[in-house]
């Protein structure tokens, strides 16, 4: 277990950082972007997850291997699920006009 | 009694300290198994309660015990309290707990007090679940289906939702222990292909653990969120779709089946060969069939929803996932059968068990084909054909496994012998009321007879009472098993270290064993299930 000490600036800058792009999802979701709304909303959360995973969670400074199999696979495993589920949402309404 | 004031001396986990701050504020793995025991015990027996209940009002085909909302909310409890509360924590909180250090050759759980952490979750989820049960309960049914549970029930959805949320965390970190013991504790030469098949079957069971249930936390929250803030999520009235929480749910809670099938599928990988004194047949094939169930368990959840109005495209595809779970099974079937092949079968009482799983797991995973195929899954849906299933399985397949282990291992966890004899007597009586009970099931529900209703036309009856009649039988047998083990404690033969002549590390060690397994760190020079190596003593040879 190698220990990674950062600095309580570092943390205080990330957690800043999540708090705008919070405040920018609100704002966001104000203008009408069309078929973007989604693409955007989903970016940003995107970006503040990895944000969390990667230094909250340490993982950017991880070199335990353990770690790292349980990061790719929980992304396998929510690939899995988004991929599955859109075996019926594509295919829905499909010929029902 | 020489023997026993000179073992009585020994020191070891139970005899280490005593008092209740002891016990309640213990990290030791062995210890939390049995704090974990007494409270799987208690949750069983109130959903065994509902059980007799369901079963009794459907004595008769007219609604007369209860009212048609009381009995909702029976199948709703039962449901919740043995999936949540006994079921998928039954054989990895208990023996997974005391046995997985023990196996590996490790003095503890990595993280002994995250053990000590997801007991108290698991009884503050369970209180709150006694509370929900006492100030009201919930008719839901234990799936929380939409938009039903957010935006038509006015029973305690919040509550039970929040309840089963908790102990998913403690599932979770159950799980997590596991895994990080798993990869970092195992003694010296405890190699990946000498882990024993229970350390495997756990394994794959932590794998679901910890990528399924936070998607079944995060949709109960949304649950929750819709119901108390009207989001719509879920609802159509709303914009949301219901088919969605039947999707984030199954992606849980049909792995949640493997959850409670798999480590008993380990438990009967241990006893198999230690009563046919043979090496497991196809080890390698048994230990990968358990990351393989674990793996394809998640590809299979919209077979839930054939008739939900998913799109036809997306069923075809279900169906075929769903039959693919069945060949890592079969394989394990057929294994354990190909291990008993020419071996010196004992029937003692873990023997009876393992038996009594092999079969009527096999009779749940067969029924499970029929429901994979979207012609007949269309005509039995929501039927007591699924109801009997999922009994196999469960009922049928899980605790038989858990009974078994509970069995084989009791001498390790207590230190003293249970009555052979009213063991095999209880095993007998379990399997007998377990068909009796359940097997009509299917023919009712072949013939039309819908599940969660309070009463039912008059020529369903003869069934429902050969069911109700069985589920007395089973209640007996469940009840027998628990009186001789507390029995036992205290009148009970005294153990030796291995009774069955068992390979394993956890009979290597005394009985009790001491708070930290071993004396010394064990050494690994030999290949898991080595009967070959091991003379069966000479109590199990009598009883052939
Ligand atoms: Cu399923």
């Amino acid at each position: 277990m190698s220990e990674h000490i950062l600095s309580s600036k570092l943390y205080y800058g990330i957690w800043i950082a999540l708090m705008v792009l919070t405040v920018v999802t609100a704002g966001v979701a104000t203008i009408d972007l069309g078929p973007f709304n989604t693409i955007v909303a989903l970016l940003i959360a995107t970006s503040k997850a990895l944000l969390v995973i990667l230094f909250f969670m340490h993982v950017k400074y991880t070199s335990e291997k353990l770690t790292k199999m349980v990061i790719i696979s929980s992304i396998f495993w929510l690939l899995l699920l988004l991929f599955l589920s859109l075996t019926d949402y594509g295919t829905r309404y499909a010929g029902h006009g | 009694m020489a023997t026993a004031a000179i073992t009585t001396e020994r020191e070891h986990y139970l005899n280490k300290e005593y008092g209740i701050r002891s016990w309640l504020l213990t990290t030791d793995h062995k210890r939390i198994a049995l704090l974990y025991l007494i409270s799987i015990t208690f949750f069983f027996f109130i959903g065994g309660f509902f059980a007799l209940l369901i079963r009794l009002e459907l004595l008769t085909p007219a609604g007369d015990l209860v009212q048609a909302d009381t009995y909702n909310k029976l199948f709703t409890m039962h449901g919740m309290v043995m999936i949540f509360f006994f079921l998928i924590p039954s054989i990895p909180a208990v023996l997974g707990n005391f046995l997985v250090p023990m196996m590996i050759g490790a003095k503890d759980l990595a993280f002994p007090r995250i053990n000590l952490l997801s007991w108290y979750l698991y009884i503050i989820a369970g209180i709150m679940m006694l509370h929900c049960m006492v100030t009201g309960g919930v008719d839901t049914g234990w799936t929380f289906y939409t938009p039903f549970s957010t935006a038509f029930t006015n029973t305690k959805v919040i509550e039970a939702g929040l309840s089963v949320f908790v102990a998913g965390f403690s599932s979770i970190l159950t799980g997590l222990n596991f895994v990080v013991t798993i990869h970092r504790m195992r003694a010296p030469g405890m190699t990946w292909s000498r882990l024993p098949l229970f350390i495997w079957a756990h394994y794959a069971t932590s794998i679901i653990q910890l990528l399924g249930t936070p998607v079944l936390a995060v949709t109960l929250v949304l649950v929750v969120c819709e119901r108390v803030l009207g989001l719509g999520i879920f609802d159509p009235n709303r914009g949301g779709d219901p088919l969605l929480f039947q999707h984030l749910f199954w992606f849980y809670s049909h792995p949640a089946v493997y959850i409670m099938i798999l480590p008993s599928m380990g438990v009967v990988a241990e006893i198999v060969p230690c009563f046919s004194r043979k090496r497991i047949f196809g080890y390698q094939a048994v230990a990968l069939s358990s990351i393989a169930i674990a793996v394809f368990g998640f590809l299979v959840w919209a077979h839930h929803m054939f008739v939900a109005g998913i799109s036809l495209y997306s069923a075809m595809i279900f169906s075929i996932l769903s039959y693919l779970v069945a060949v890592p099974s079969a394989i394990k079937v057929f294994n354990w059968t190909a291990t008993m092949y020419k071996g010196s079968v004992t029937f003692s009482t873990p023997m009876l068990y393992a038996f009594g799983f092999i079969g009527l797991f096999t009779m749940g995973g067969l029924t499970g084909l029929f429901l994979a195929c979207l012609g007949i899954d269309v005509h039995v849906t929501d039927t007591y054909f699924v109801v009997a299933h999922f009994h196999y399985i469960m009922v049928g397949g899980a605790v038989m496994g858990y009974l078994g282990g509970m069995h084989f291992w009791w001498p390790k966890i207590s230190g003293r012998l249970y009555p052979e004899w009213l063991g095999k007597f209880a095993a007998l009586i379990v399997f007998l009321g377990f068909n009796l009970t359940f097997f009509p099931q299917f023919i009712l529900g072949y013939l039309g007879m819908p599940r969660r209703y309070w009463q039912y036309p008059a020529e369903f009856q003869v069934l429902n009472v050969m069911s109700t009649a069985g589920s007395t039988i089973l209640a007996v047998g469940y009840v027998l098993p628990m009186v001789y083990f507390l029995w036992s404690m205290r009148y009970g033969k005294i153990a030796d270290e291995n009774p069955w002549g068992a390979a394993g590390l956890e009979w290597k060690t005394a009985s009790p064993p001491p708070t930290f397994n071993f004396e010394e760190t064990p050494e690994v020079t030999w290949e898991a299930y080595n009967y070959d190596q091991i003379p069966a003593p000479a109590e199990v040879l009598i009883e052939r």
